[in-house]
């Protein structure tokens, strides 16, 4: 179970990452606070999940979104591109991203384990605004070519393990780069 | 894009109270951008959302006749008063 758990916190914690990166830069001032709030809400859902896995392997969450080695992530393919400036791009992984986590919640909602499952019904709760977003900016791009080409590219690699790129590397090096610069600090 | 009067129902039975405006493309963003900006931290029962558009705005209420008496405000008085004294303090003088 904590495998299924860290593997979403990742997935969750590297897209809230990637997500703020538009920050600032959306296309549209409502659309900037609507996804840094989506952005923030995911880095959130990882917060929680790190907590249940860090409960069952003796550690904390901290340790986990932060103490390992680039090559222990266990997030997809899929969320650690860095898309940043090209928002058919960005869309297209959200709306293929809530698509797949849909599933992946609701299997955790009926989980043995009533911690687990509070905690995936309490996610599915703030995921059903994400979905919503997701779909209304589906609707909204559907015939754009950019858009329609970016799904495309991009479906292959949802659920996608495999190797983590360059992207990856240079992501962790900013995530846990204050952390590292004080070893062992409590903050 | 266009802009979009969010009124909000803080209980239930109570009036809606302006809220605040936001831009949007359409129907569906406007919804969208107004539960996330005004209704989902629990402060909102309910939301009216309102292309601006559909506002009609009457602002042009001109008090031709100076019949400010009918005004719920009432009329000053404070000038006719001082008047009333500096008459009554001349006549005394």
């Amino acid at each position: 179970m904590s495998e299924l758990l860290l593997e979403l916190a990742d997935d969750e914690l590297i897209l809230g990452w990637r997500n703020s990166e538009w920050t600032g830069i959306a296309p549209f001032l409502e659309e900037d606070v609507a996804f840094s709030s989506i952005a923030q809400n995911e880095i959130g859902h990882a917060r929680a999940l790190y907590e249940l896995a860090a409960r069952d392997l003796g550690t904390t969450a901290d340790e986990l979104a932060f103490d390992r080695r680039p090559g222990e992530y266990r997030c997809s393919a899929l969320v650690e591109l860095r898309l940043v400036h090209d928002w058919a791009r960005t869309i297209a992984r959200h709306v293929l991203y809530e698509e797949a986590d849909e599933a992946r919640i609701a299997a955790l909602k009926e989980a043995d384990d009533p911690e687990v499952a509070g905690l995936a019904a309490k996610i599915d709760r703030e995921e059903a605004y994400h979905r919503m977003h997701a779909r209304m900016w589906h609707d909204r791009l559907q015939h754009e070519p950019r858009y329609v080409e970016a799904l495309a590219e991009l479906r292959p690699l949802v659920g996608e393990p495999g190797e983590h790129g360059a992207e990856f590397a240079e992501l962790w090096e900013e995530m846990t780069m204050v952390r590292r610069s004080i070893p062992g600090a409590t903050w | 894009m266009s802009v979009w009067e969010v009124f909000r129902q803080e209980r239930k039975g109570q009036a809606f109270a302006h809220a605040g405006s936001l831009d949007a493309p359409d129907h569906a963003f406007a919804e969208e951008y107004a539960r996330e900006f005004y209704g989902r931290r629990g402060e909102t029962v309910a939301l009216w959302v309102v292309p601006r558009d559909a506002i009609l705005e009457i602002d042009d209420f001109v008090d031709e006749l100076l019949r400010n008496y009918h005004r719920v405000d009432g009329y000053p008085l404070k000038e006719k008063l001082k008047e009333a004294r500096e008459r009554a303090a001349a006549r005394a003088g």
